[in-house]
């Protein structure tokens, strides 16, 4: 009897029904998606912030002071200590690998620029722009074009084992040089792939191939400090701890977070007789605008669940004050109130089970979207997030019928069949 | 049959004039189903609410974001030309072209001497406006004192080990410092000594050569300063840090979009929502509406009628849902930013007018639906 109850009122009032079930989808399908984007946010614009460019940087331990005003490196070019370059592919071999989107080498070398008008030696930076390295059987891309994505070249970007080079803006203009064009170098004549626009002090220098700068220098395998860039987790009271007071679990908590200051300490076991320093400017800012943009899409997401929990609840209250005059035929029957009551949460379960699961796959699906729309990347759905989607859903269906059913029940059959309520 | 709303229409009818007929039949039908018509009107002011909180936020975000941004320092460098220094009115002129919209610091750079001989570079500048610009600087404490230095802590490692006062020398004039504090930055500003500008002119003579600006603004407002900055200073090159400027760009439309799509979303869900309840609302009223029809009513006057109680409802909701809205609104900027979020009132037109659309549509759909149905098929329950 209870099961045809059921049964006839989805297959009669269809419409009603339908209505219901929207409600509890649409609401279900808007927290689904926020909830898929507000906890996945935190990554996508973690990526997105790498856009600063490296938020770690690796120096040899015995390094002499740097002597730089504006970018301009002063230092005599045989002052302080190298790092090896055959060491650089440990980065990608460190626990944490997985979070370094990539790391470029640097080794500026003093050069004079044949045809010049003044005879001022330049500085000459050898670099990676993006290089294959292997580490066992892991291949990966790195160089600058990761670690410096706010770096624009007008023409090509030389090859990595090619003797090309690319002009700063400012020294391009002053030598009167544009791409494709040839220059001299120390005596060796190069071709100019592109002009390169870093806003930094690279516009007034050479940028070449790494082993180009280490064969001019004459050293080869140098080099004398490498950017990191790494996808970190914002700094909490934790991370400032020091390594080396931790005990045992503490310690591996520490070295397991990806917070900039455990990346930095895993650079430094990976690199041997080097310092790595988190470049506060990138990587304490990262933090800062992180949490706030979190925080927001969090607070957010739950203004939205509490609307639509609130709107889910209206529509319930509604679609059960009109059935009335059915509570009250039932009863004049005979059926108890709680036989009553039963029945509607029974179908009020049932609505919340197909909203929901309607709901769900709308939102992932919306989801998707917009991460594809502003990410360029995928917003993964929590499978865990179903059976919560389902059982909130159930939660806030009851909840939304709970007073309209109590009211409904206590109402006279009489005055309910005549329509008086 | 005393109770009964139609007969107390009825009854009343006959005694009393026609002209109030319309406003008793809206009040006595918000008074007698007072439950379905405060479900009906909740949905509204949650719809309104969320609308009026999301529209708030994404006008004002932006601007409380931007101020984030801006933790990240200068994003605007002015550096004189041919190594000279800058004139004292060229931070004059930049503080007048900011006009309060940002901070301009000057620096001062030499490479001095330390007493065993090793090059180290000095900056001299307003120690207090650095603190303001460059919120990631880990200081252990900022100097107060004059001669009081602020050693970068590989400088320091070079200069003072212990943390004992040092010397250091420059064209010959040398000049005894106090570490008030390290600083820790991990880019060049490790390895430099920061003094206080006046300070470093007593003993230097050299003038500030650089000015960085933390300028705040669209881009289009920042790409107008510079070119104002670089037309009123033609002895200086002024150029945007693109590290800074990109960045900002890049992170800061992706977080828009976000909160545009978010909004949007929500505030659709939310009116579809309304409108599903009020559609099952007037639905159910279906007996009034084939009474009225059947005592003779015209099917414009009652669709007046339905629309007319729609709208009060519309605007009663957006009402009460812009207060809410507004409040939650305010406790999200305060959560989050540590800064109310302005109540913005040029968006209530937007939301009542929304509201009442909302509220229009959902009680003429149903009567539209209804108008070939014969009154007597209705009130017989069918």
């Amino acid at each position: 009897m209870f099961g045809r109850l059921v049964y006839e009122s989805f297959r009669r009032q269809k419409r009603r029904k339908l209505l219901v079930v929207v409600a509890i989808t649409l609401g279900a399908g808007m927290a689904t998606a926020m909830i898929a984007v507000a906890t996945d946010v935190g990554d996508k614009i973690s990526r997105e912030l790498r856009s600063y460019g490296a938020n770690l940087i690796v120096t040899p331990q015995e390094d002499t002071l740097d002597v730089q005003i504006g970018g301009v490196d002063l230092k005599p070019p045989s002052d302080g200590a190298y790092l090896n370059e055959a060491d650089l592919p440990k980065i990608k071999g460190m626990f944490w690998r997985n979070n370094i989107a990539g790391f470029a080498p640097m080794l500026p070398v003093p050069v004079s620029l044949d045809g010049s008008r003044d005879a001022k030696t330049f500085t000459l930076l050898g670099t990676y722009f993006s290089k294959p390295l292997t580490l066992g059987k892991d291949e990966f891309v790195t160089g600058v074009r990761v670690t410096h994505p706010f770096w624009k070249v007008q023409g090509a970007w030389p090859d990595d084992n090619s003797q090309d080079v690319l002009l700063g803006q400012n020294l391009a203009a002053k030598v009167g040089r544009k791409a494709g064009d040839e220059i001299h170098i120390s005596g060796q004549t190069h071709h100019i792939s592109g002009i390169l626009f870093s806003g930094g002090a690279e516009d007034d220098q050479v940028v070449a191939p790494l082993a180009l700068a280490q064969q001019i220098l004459g050293k080869p395998g140098v080099v004398r400090r490498v950017y990191v860039s790494a996808i970190t987790k914002p700094e909490d009271a934790f991370a400032r701890r020091d390594p080396k007071t931790l005990s045992g679990a503490v310690y591996d908590r520490w070295y397991c977070s990806p917070y900039a200051a455990s990346i930095a300490f895993q650079l430094q076991e990976a690199i041997p007789h080097s310092h790595a320093e988190q470049i506060r400017q990138v990587a304490q800012n990262e933090g800062t605008v992180l949490s706030r943009i979190q925080g927001l899409m969090l607070l957010i997401t739950l203004a939205a669940l509490f609307a639509s929990a609130l709107a889910v609840s209206a529509a319930m209250a509604t679609a059960i004050f009109q059935r009335r005059s059915e509570v009250g035929l039932i009863r004049a029957l005979g059926a108890s109130s709680v036989s009553v009551a039963a029945l509607f949460f029974a179908e009020a379960a049932l609505l919340a089970l197909v909203g929901g699961v309607l709901g769900f796959a709308g939102g992932a699906f919306l989801a998707r979207q917009i991460g594809r729309s502003i990410f360029d990347s995928q917003i993964t759905i929590q499978p865990v997030l179903l059976p919560v989607i389902l059982t909130t859903a159930i939660i806030v269906t009851f909840a939304g019928s709970a007073l309209a059913i109590r009211r409904a029940v206590k109402l006279d059959p009489v005055y309910a069949l005549r329509g008086e309520a | 049959m005393s109770s009964s709303p139609v007969s107390t229409l009825i009854r009343r009818r006959a005694a009393k004039p026609h002209t109030s007929m319309l406003l008793r039949m809206l009040m006595r039908a918000a008074v007698l189903r007072r439950a379905q018509a405060a479900s009906a009107l909740l949905a509204l002011v949650v719809a309104a609410a969320v609308a009026t909180a999301m529209l708030n936020l994404y006008v004002d975000v932006q601007a409380k974001l931007r101020k984030e941004f801006r933790n990240y320092g200068a994003n605007i460098v002015v550096v004189a030309k041919y190594d000279q220094s800058l004139s004292p009115d060229v931070l004059k002129q930049v503080d007048a072209a900011l006009a309060g919209h940002g901070l301009a610091v000057p620096f001062a750079y030499v490479v001095a001497r330390t007493s065993d001989g090793q090059s180290v570079v000095v900056a001299g500048t307003n120690l207090d406006q650095v603190r303001k610009l460059n919120h990631w600087w880990s200081v252990t404490e900022w100097p107060s004192a004059s001669l009081d230095a602020l050693v970068g802590f590989r400088a320091a490692a070079v200069v003072s080990p212990q943390g004992k006062p040092f010397e250091l020398s420059f064209q010959g004039r040398s000049v005894h410092l106090n570490p008030a504090g390290t600083l820790r930055t991990g880019a060049a500003e490790d390895s430099r000594i920061y003094l206080s500008l006046k300070d470093f002119v007593d003993w230097t003579s050299v003038q500030p050569s650089t000015i960085e600006i933390a300028a705040s603004g669209s881009p289009e407002e920042l790409s107008a300063l510079i070119q104002e900055l670089t037309q009123a200073l033609p002895s200086a090159e002024v150029r945007p840090i693109r590290q800074i400027m990109e960045g900002e760009a890049r992170v800061f439309g992706k977080t828009r979009s976000t909160l545009a799509i978010a909004s949007v979303l929500i505030v659709v869900t939310a009116a579809l929502c309304v409108l599903s309840t009020l559609i099952g609302w007037v639905f159910d009223r279906r007996r009034d509406f084939a009474i009225m029809k059947a005592l003779g009513a015209s099917e414009s006057l009652i669709g007046g009628f339905f629309a007319a109680e729609a709208a009060a409802l519309g605007a009663i909701g957006a009402l009460l849902g812009f207060v809410i809205g507004v409040g939650i609104a305010a406790w999200i900027g305060r959560a989050n930013f540590h800064a109310p979020v302005v109540p913005r009132f040029n968006v209530f037109p937007f939301v009542l007018a929304g509201s009442i659309a909302v509220a229009l549509i959902s009680a003429v759909l149903p009567i539209f639906l209804l108008r070939r149905v014969q009154p007597a098929m209705i009130l017989r329950g069918e």
